[in-house]
């Protein structure tokens, strides 16, 4: 426990001192750039915020749920642990981006909106109703557009931008127009009200069910997950790579925070009337295989490396969608949900190592194509092979943690009874191997048409890169410290 | 601890060689080999296991710390090894040494990280060959693909992009078959079992009524469809006629030192896993299924044999004459007689020093001729009389001359095969000893056309006396060979003996006979 009840809120207190912070180093001194100082701040921020969280949650802090602001926030250890998620992704991205973002101008508000991003991302992961859900969530996403847009002479970038932002608007609306049904329905929205209401059963089962489908429909936007997955490429692409890196990472996870409490405590699937309205298992199993299949399928037709990653995080929203599409009461219901937990954690890092790869070679100007990247190794042994523990991590093999992350999952759809399921992801993930390695092809075994000039070696991006690595190995032993935590955190929302 | 500290000098080394310039990588990475060599050497001088370690057998070298917990199974650090494994180990070493030795003339490139992945390839074999659980072993049997999809793939001839690519995805895609057939079988079980250790597991599926139904499928049904997934997995490995093809292309492509390793450790990756697994667990459908896969033995063994007779590439014929030479372990195995399983488990290291020393002179052969076709040349005996010599005593180790380990491995096999219990087994072994003879075929073929008569070769290159660290690797080999075959029973059939024979114990009664 902390006292008092508040400071359990502390991780999102830090983040939002440090984005104010930025503001008032940028007011004192607004005409010169001081990429050192300004990238420094925002690295202690989120440095200090992700400590903050994973000592509490290593200390048990929220193993009883905190309830705050008449329960608006919820304050437990499955916040804790998405909040140490999104804050350590922050982190790598602000250590990567300090040289990418070399003598370009407005680093001061680029920090400043990634700080005010991902403090909605910590919220989302908190939220305890549907109306903190929702502000968490335009909290999160009005500063990834202004990101994704942020290399405003690049049209590509603009074009990205626009496109999430359409896109972003239309699922806003969707969204809250699901939590207005359910307000019809239920009366009330808080998550815990909800299901209260839920167990006397509802006079409009159909309204109910529309509305959670809506939901349903906004949380696949922020996940991108198919059929709201469109402006992912695009705005992966488009957006400068280590933007990419925090939206696909770290905004997918919170994303699922919110999924992950919104359905589990608010629309629990044992409720009479959840499986009067809709079986909202069926429609995330729905989405599970079209997300993973069509991902994995649209990524092993691109050309374009940056491409490939966007539609391969898709594909890995599918995998995490297994864990939701699993809860369908028989199975150990924590195990199932943690394992998603532990996926989003060790998917944190190896797909921001990836993307940051990205952002590196875009820093060294040689292209985006697997073409470009052939013989990269040469000159880059170190960050290459890197890559190729990020890629082979992602493919489900046993150089890193990702293969010990999607064997839970598909160990907790079999234990969910959906074995079949986990067959799809395990077909899937063989076919991923494919071409996750034409990348390490193209590093180590292909031959450049021109020998690649690489003149610095930006040490904070590189140092980023090799962290995030050396984490994706670790984990793979170092689960252990955290397997028990995610299940006993999945177990919290389960009361 | 002897198993980790075999694995981390290895790790080690990988990581001092890699970042190391090139120009001193390859004596360092065989210095460095020799400490793991010497190290396993000494734990095979010292091995202290009885009885087969899946089966209650006291476990030489064994460790166990506990790591995860996946619901209701948990999952540790357990290693140990037994006389099956313990030979396997020692292989694995051996050749990796030799292999490094025979890589310092033809790799002239990227030095550093050849080596660094030769020995990162040894870590991650001595690892499969000593896991006792199954997640930790599968960690190791997939981190196995990694370096070889790069040494073929980076190193390799003329086709190596298509050929690694191949070569990883096809065994890849195996493994999740089997990793499926596997799990199938442990969520069966449910309840009996409390982790994924090996011994568990095994000594679970021997009880009766332990395995349970999982979903639509009844324990009988579920029990042959997971033997039939892990033998698919495993056969693709060995390989087993038809899941074969992926080898010629990547024999023929990868470099000669990876080609060494690859026939002589990592084919018996798959018939360790085959003995380990299916014929070890589940015993009583590999009864049921015996003549089919008694019949897939014998038609790897001659239709290997007549393919590698078609072949006029040298190297084509050492490759696909261990899909002949990898059939003998399939009859063996399931022949559950002694000689049967013990011999095919000897068979594996024998086939891996035959096969390896085979590799090496067809590599010492093509560094000094730059060339692998059998009519390019002719009378190198008189131009490279060490490496002649060594071809012939190769070709005659394989084609099963007395006091040479080839001998003494086939011959054990037949003799286990012979009485084997199943339908037609006289008549699948005399059929299978024919592959000896189409095997004496094209060794001598080959060695006639290549070593003998007239000297003449048909390509640019001056054919010069091969370098001492050239020849040093196959003498060593030799020497092995004829050790193995002078003295099986005690430098290593005893030991493997011990081992397999827990594994008919229980079984040979419902077979009908004993041992």
């Amino acid at each position: 426990m902390v006292e008092p009840a508040w400071a359990a809120t502390a991780p999102v207190l830090v983040l939002v001192a440090t984005a104010l912070a930025l503001f008032l180093v940028d007011s004192i001194d607004p005409e010169s750039n001081r990429p050192r100082l300004l990238s420094g701040v925002a690295f202690v921020g989120a440095l200090a915020a992700m400590g903050v969280s994973l000592v509490y949650l290593l200390t048990g802090v929220g193993v009883e749920p905190i309830s705050l602001y008449g329960g608006q926030l919820v304050v437990d250890q499955m916040a804790l642990f998405f909040q140490v998620i999104v804050t350590s992704v922050t982190a790598v991205v602000v250590l990567g981006s300090h040289d990418y973002l070399d003598s370009h101008a407005y680093q001061a508000e680029y920090y400043t909106l990634i700080m005010l991003a991902v403090t909605g991302m910590a919220v989302m992961a908190a939220a305890g109703s549907l109306a903190v859900a929702f502000i968490a969530l335009e909290l999160a996403s009005l500063p990834s557009y202004a990101l994704v847009a942020f290399m405003k002479q690049n049209k590509g970038s603009v074009e990205a931008g626009l496109k999430y932002f359409l896109i972003g608007a239309l699922s806003s609306a969707v969204f809250a127009f699901g939590i207005s049904l359910v307000y019809a329905a239920t009366g009330t929205l808080m998550l815990d009200g909800i299901a209260e209401e839920l167990t006397q059963g509802t006079e409009l089962p159909g309204v109910l069910g529309v509305g959670l489908l809506m939901i349903i429909g906004g949380f696949a936007y922020k996940t991108a997950s198919v059929p709201f997955h469109f402006w992912a490429p695009e705005a992966y692409e488009g957006a400068p790579a280590p933007v990419s890196a925090f939206i696909s990472s770290a905004s997918k996870a919170a994303g699922f925070a919110l999924a992950f409490r919104v359905l589990v405590v608010a629309f629990p699937i044992a409720s009479s009337g959840v499986q009067n309205a809709l079986d909202w298992t069926v429609v995330v199993t729905i989405l599970a295989v079209a997300t993973m299949t069509l991902g994995n399928f649209a990524a092993a037709t691109q050309e374009n490396v940056k491409r490939m990653l966007a539609y391969s995080s898709i594909g890995h929203a599918g995998y995490v969608l297994i864990a939701l599409a699993a809860l369908t009461g028989t199975g150990d219901q924590s195990l199932i949900l943690g394992a998603g937990m532990i996926h989003l954690l060790v998917y944190g890092f190896m797909n921001t190592g990836a993307f940051l790869f990205v952002a590196l070679a875009e820093h060294w100007d040689v292209g985006r194509t697997f073409q470009d990247y052939r013989g990269l190794a040469e000159q880059a042994p170190f960050v290459s092979v890197a890559m190729t523990v990020f890629m082979f991590s992602l493919a489900g093999l046993p150089v890193g943690a990702g293969f010990l992350s999607k064997y839970y999952l598909f160990a907790g759809a079999v234990s969910g009874g959906l074995w079949w399921l986990a067959l799809v992801g395990a077909v899937n993930s063989a076919l991923s191997l494919f071409y996750y390695s034409r990348v390490v092809k193209a590093l180590w075994i292909d031959e450049p048409d021109e020998p690649h000039v690489i003149e610095s070696y930006p040490s904070a991006l590189y140092g980023a890169v090799i962290v995030a690595a050396v984490v994706t190995v670790g984990l793979l032993p170092g689960l252990v410290l955290f397997d028990n935590v995610a299940f006993d955190a999945a177990a919290v929302l389960f009361g | 601890m002897m198993i980790e500290l075999l694995i981390a000098l290895c790790l080690l080394g990988a990581f001092a060689v890699f970042v190391l310039p090139d120009e001193y990588a390859p004596k360092a990475a065989f210095g460095i080999s020799l400490v793991p060599l010497a190290l396993s050497l000494y734990m095979y001088l010292t091995f202290d296991g009885t009885g087969n370690a899946l089966l209650g057998g006291d476990i030489a070298f064994e460790s166990q710390y506990q790591w995860l917990t996946l619901g209701s199974y948990e999952v540790s650090w357990f290693m140990g090894l037994d006389g099956i494994s313990m030979p396997l180990v020692v292989l694995a070493t051996l050749l990796t040494t030799l292999a490094i030795l025979a890589s310092w003339t033809p790799i002239n490139m990227r030095q550093s990280q050849f080596y660094g992945l030769m020995l990162f390839m040894e870590a991650s074999l001595v690892g499969v060959f000593g896991a006792l659980d199954f997640l930790i072993w599968f960690v190791f049997w997939e981190a196995v693909l990694v370096p070889m999809y790069f040494l073929i793939g980076i190193w390799g001839g003329a086709r190596r992009k298509y050929a690694a690519i191949k070569f990883f995805v096809y065994t890849n895609i195996a493994s999740i078959v089997m990793f499926v057939g596997f799990f199938g079988l442990v969520f069966g079980l449910g309840d009996s079992i409390s982790s994924l250790a090996l011994p568990e597991i095994a000594q679970a599926l021997r009880t009766d009524g332990a395995l349970g139904s999982l979903g639509a499928f009844g324990a009988d049904r579920l029990a042959l469809l997971a033997f039939v997934a892990m033998f698919i997995g495993f056969a693709v490995k060995v390989p087993i006629v038809p899941f074969h093809t992926w080898l010629p292309d990547a024999h023929v492509e990868a470099p000669t030192p990876a080609s060494v390793m690859l026939a002589g450790v990592l084919l018996k990756m798959g018939t360790y896993a085959l003995l380990r697994f299916n014929f070890t667990m589940l015993p009583s459908i590999a009864r049921d299924l015996a003549v089919p896969i008694a019949v897939l033995g014998v038609v790897s063994i001659l239709y290997g044999a007549m393919l590698a007779l078609a072949q006029s590439d040298l190297k084509r014929i050492v490759a696909y004459s261990s899909v002949s030479s990898m059939g003998y372990v399939t009859l063996g195995l399931v022949a559950y007689t002694m000689y049967g399983t013990g011999g095919a488990t000897f068979q594996m290291v024998s086939h891996g020093l035959i096969s390896g020393l085979l590799f090496a002179c067809v590599g010492v052969i093509y560094n000094t001729t730059h060339t692998r076709m059998v009519g390019d040349m002719s009378g190198l005996a008189d131009k490279m009389p060490v490496t002649a010599g060594a071809f012939v005593a190769g070709a005659f180790a394989y084609m099963g001359l007395p006091l040479m380990a080839g001998f003494a491995a086939e011959f054990f096999v037949f003799v286990g095969s012979f009485d084997a219990h199943f339908a037609y087994s006289a008549l699948l072994t005399a059929l299978a000893m024919f592959g000896i003879v189409i095997v004496a075929g094209y060794l001598l073929w080959s060695m006639q056309r290549t070593l003998f008569g007239p000297f003449r070769s048909e390509t640019d290159y001056e054919v010069t006396t091969a370098s001492l660290h050239d020849v040093v690797p196959l003498l060593v080999l030799i020497v092995f060979i004829i050790a193995l075959g002078t003295f099986p029973y005690d430098l290593a059939f005893e030991r493997v003996l011990d081992a397999t024979e827990p594994i008919l114990e229980t079984t040979a009664a419902s077979f009908g006979g004993g041992l």
